[in-house]
């Protein structure tokens, strides 16, 4: 069932006023059969017969399957028949059924959210296979804590809101870019901000790219051509953004452009974060800093791609009395995870080991003699075209050298001592360069920036999707994405296909008119609310707020002065229904809609009663 | 009190937990029928005053379950939860309730098997402690009461 799809084709009657307090509460209940799934465990017919006592229920039900069509439609018709202004389903998953059934209580004429579902299959009759009455009992009690709650269920109102249909993308790398382009395509207004002075991110820094060889700097100019060549997409360099207001489908930037000197308003919808990610800088590691010998694997690209070699003239010190006569090539060395996987980086960077071997075997092409050592502690790589890389690597020539964490690499006197791990030999090697092969880390401001977007970042700096398995491109405030090494470094081919999905993420909301924020939000009882600001402290998303209330003149002429008074105000569309909120509130005054305080207490009250 | 089935709340946040029982279901892993969850959005949502309304009322446990750290769906529900539950804790003492009757665990929608496990060896524990004070002692007044009348 797809109940996304009917719902958008169904004509909705217009609801009644269903209000707690303007009409006696009238429930009623369906039992779900579910085939053998329920009925074969757990005694319906007592179930249907123990709901029927329960107060405020004066209908109970039972079908084979209540998801049906003939089962929605008994829902619709007793709503009529009996007047019903609240109903209980006892069946599988609100995780998949609750927006089905809701429609057919709306389709009944009743506000969405009089709705409550028990879970008597997923969380009874399939975990009870062999408890026989026992299981009968539970099911009991959880359709009394149905029932229960669904009596203090009150109509809730879904805000509309229209959008703007068009996109903000921060950050004019390769990933930046492509999701720009894609929006365009699709016939959306993209905003692209960059705030360096052109576009391309990290990839005009690289020479070639891993597995194919094809230059970056092409590939790169490529997408900025038909980026410039969009009419839709507008870009602004040397950009930052300075402030952001607003929620799903109305953000408001505040952008400081360098090149026009002034704050310029860009409003979006939606909001595509792809700041991307850069090398780590290892000042003070291997003399790297004040050895011009000791450079990264990113400042190697850059000697690589100007075509002059990176390699000075033969340059060693006198060999130390003893230590065998160095090789009369070129040699190079690599050392792999340095600044990664350690105290302060304790993740793999991810593109480093593809990284040196691609350096390494483009040192190989062009003078064969040359030398080349990889000190690495694992080789990360994985898939079906990187594994061949390594392969062609070795085959090369290219001597790759386990080192233990225990025992790194250390630089004396003109050469790199390793302890490799499977020779069981301590190796001196005499070098002409060295490469460091260093993690990509967040941009500087990354933190700011989530700061400003209320979105997380982990603990070094990358942003935080909202589910790491099932939202990897949304972030947990609605409207926001996030694509590119900006989440942690990411391979080309990836930074792309993770461009694409933000997109695809962006355009389902961009294509709507208007979208609906649930009802599922915080109310404030302005009368309760004495300003404390907690319930703003623990909020997440920002969206409380605070007013000053006119207190009004006292009607009994009291000599006192009435105070303004500050009470909180929850901005329904920013706000996403966690209830931490109404935890925390010294007077109760916040309450969490759908998940009151009193609606609970009354499901615990009711699970214990029976 | 061989035959002792005790009756456990179970809070279970809406994006982890919850999805984790209905995995167990899915799977048709087999637990004692002991628990009555409660679905709320996120266990940061699961005030002290549910927690110690269920002891209060006659729950032999209660068991708050939430998203591991760090996946939150809120971003810190949980941390609150951990916050919220240790300040239940600190008054069970005070109402003569154990506190292994109160337990906070991380399931994640994946993790089924643990949703079971957790019911199983929870349900053994309160077991083990027998039936809520609470209740006991209100069991015996009215006894005392009956025998004075």
């Amino acid at each position: 069932m797809f109940p996304s799809i009917l719902q958008s084709q169904k004509q909705v009657p217009r609801e009644r006023s269903t209000e707690r307090h303007s009409e006696p509460v009238r429930i009623g209940v369906f039992v779900c059969h579910c085939g053998h799934n329920i009925a074969g465990y757990l005694d319906v017919p007592a179930l249907v017969e123990s709901a029927r006592t329960l107060p405020h229920v004066v209908f109970a039900h039972d079908s084979l399957f209540t998801c049906s069509d003939a089962g929605l439609a008994e829902i619709r018709t007793a709503i009529a028949e009996h007047n019903l202004n609240r109903v209980v389903v006892a069946s599988c998953t609100p995780r998949t059924h609750e927006p089905l059934f809701q429609t057919a209580c709306q389709e009944g004429g009743l506000n969405r959210y009089l709705f409550e579902f028990v879970n008597i299959r997923d969380q009874c009759s399939w975990v009870h296979m062999n408890e026989g009455e026992r299981a009968t009992q539970k099911a009991r009690d959880l359709i009394r804590m149905g029932v229960a709650k669904a009596a203090l269920l009150e109509p809730l109102e879904e805000v509309e809101l229209a959008v703007q249909p068009a996109a903000a993308v921060i950050g004019g790398g390769m990933s930046g870019m492509t999701a720009a382009l894609n929006l365009a395509r699709r016939g959306f207004a993209v905003t692209l901000l960059e705030r360096e002075p052109e576009l391309g991110g990290i990839l005009r820094h690289l020479n070639t790219l891993y597995p194919t060889g094809a230059k970056a700097s092409e590939l790169v100019d490529r997408q900025i051509a038909k980026v410039r060549d969009d009419p839709r997409i507008e870009v602004l360099i040397s950009a930052e953004v300075r402030e952001v207001r607003g929620s799903i489908g109305n953000y408001e930037l505040v952008v400081h452009s360098k090149q026009f000197g002034m704050d310029l308003p860009v409003q979006a919808g939606v909001i595509i974060i792809a700041t991307g990610a850069e090398e780590l800088k290892p000042v003070g590691t291997y003399g790297y800093g004040s050895d011009p010998r000791v450079i990264t694997q990113q400042e190697l690209e850059g000697l690589l791609s100007e075509n002059s070699s990176p390699l000075p003239s033969a340059n060693r010190s006198a060999v130390p009395a003893g230590a065998d006569a160095p090789s009369p090539h070129p040699t190079v060395v690599m050392i792999q995870c340095v600044g990664a996987r350690d105290e302060t980086h304790s993740y793999c960077g991810r593109t480093c080991c593809l990284t040196a071997m691609k350096n390494a075997m483009l040192l190989k092409e062009r003078n064969p003699e040359t030398e080349v050592h990889v000190l690495y502690r694992d080789i990360e790589v994985h898939g079906t075209h990187f594994e061949d890389y390594y392969a062609k690597a070795r085959e090369l020539g290219v001597i790759f050298s386990r080192y233990t964490p225990e025992e790194p690499p250390q630089v004396v006197a003109d050469r790199v001592i390793v302890y490799d791990e499977l020779l069981g030999m301590r190796l001196g090697i005499p070098y002409d360069l060295l490469v460091l092969s260093t993690p990509m880390v967040p941009r500087p401001g990354a933190r700011q920036l989530a700061q400003m977007f209320k979105v997380p970042v982990d603990e070094y700096g990358f942003f935080l999707e909202a589910h790491v398995k099932l939202r990897p491109l949304d972030f947990a405030t609605d409207g926001i994405y996030l694509c590119g090494s900006a989440h942690w470094p990411a391979h080309l081919d990836e930074a792309i296909s993770q461009a694409y999905g933000a997109a695809a993420r962006a355009a389902t909301i961009l294509s709507k008119e208007q979208i609906r924020a649930s009802g599922v939000v915080a109310h404030v009882d302005e009368y309760l609310c004495r300003g404390c600001e907690r319930c703003a402290d623990v909020c997440e998303f920002g969206a409380i707020e605070f007013i000053e209330l006119e207190r009004k003149a006292s009607p009994f002429n009291l000599p006192i002065q009435p105070a303004n008074r500050k009470v909180a105000q929850v901005n329904p569309v920013m706000c996403k229904g966690c209830g931490a909120c109404a935890v925390v509130c010294p007077t109760c005054a916040m309450q969490a809609a759908h998940f009151s305080s009193e609606q609970v207490t009354a499901m615990i009250q009711a699970a214990l009663g029976g | 009190m061989d035959n002792f089935q005790p009756k456990i709340i179970a809070f279970a946040c809406n994006w982890c937990s919850y999805a984790g029982a209905d995995l167990a279901g899915v799977s048709r892993i087999q637990y004692p029928p002991t628990t009555r969850v409660i679905r709320v959005m996120c266990s940061g949502r699961v005030s002290p005053m549910f927690i110690l309304e269920a002891l209060r009322g006659g729950a032999d446990g209660v068991l708050v379950t939430g998203c591991h750290l760090g996946d939150c769906h809120y971003i810190s529900g949980n941390e609150k939860a951990v916050h919220n539950v240790e300040m239940a804790r600190s008054l069970l003492g005070l109402l003569g309730i154990e506190s292994q009757r109160l337990r906070l665990e991380w399931i994640s929608a994946a993790e089924g098997a643990r949703f079971a496990d957790i019911v199983r060896e929870f349900t053994e524990q309160v077991r083990e402690l027998g039936a809520n004070p609470l209740v006991a002692e209100q069991k015996h007044t009215v006894r005392e009461g009956a025998t004075l009348s």
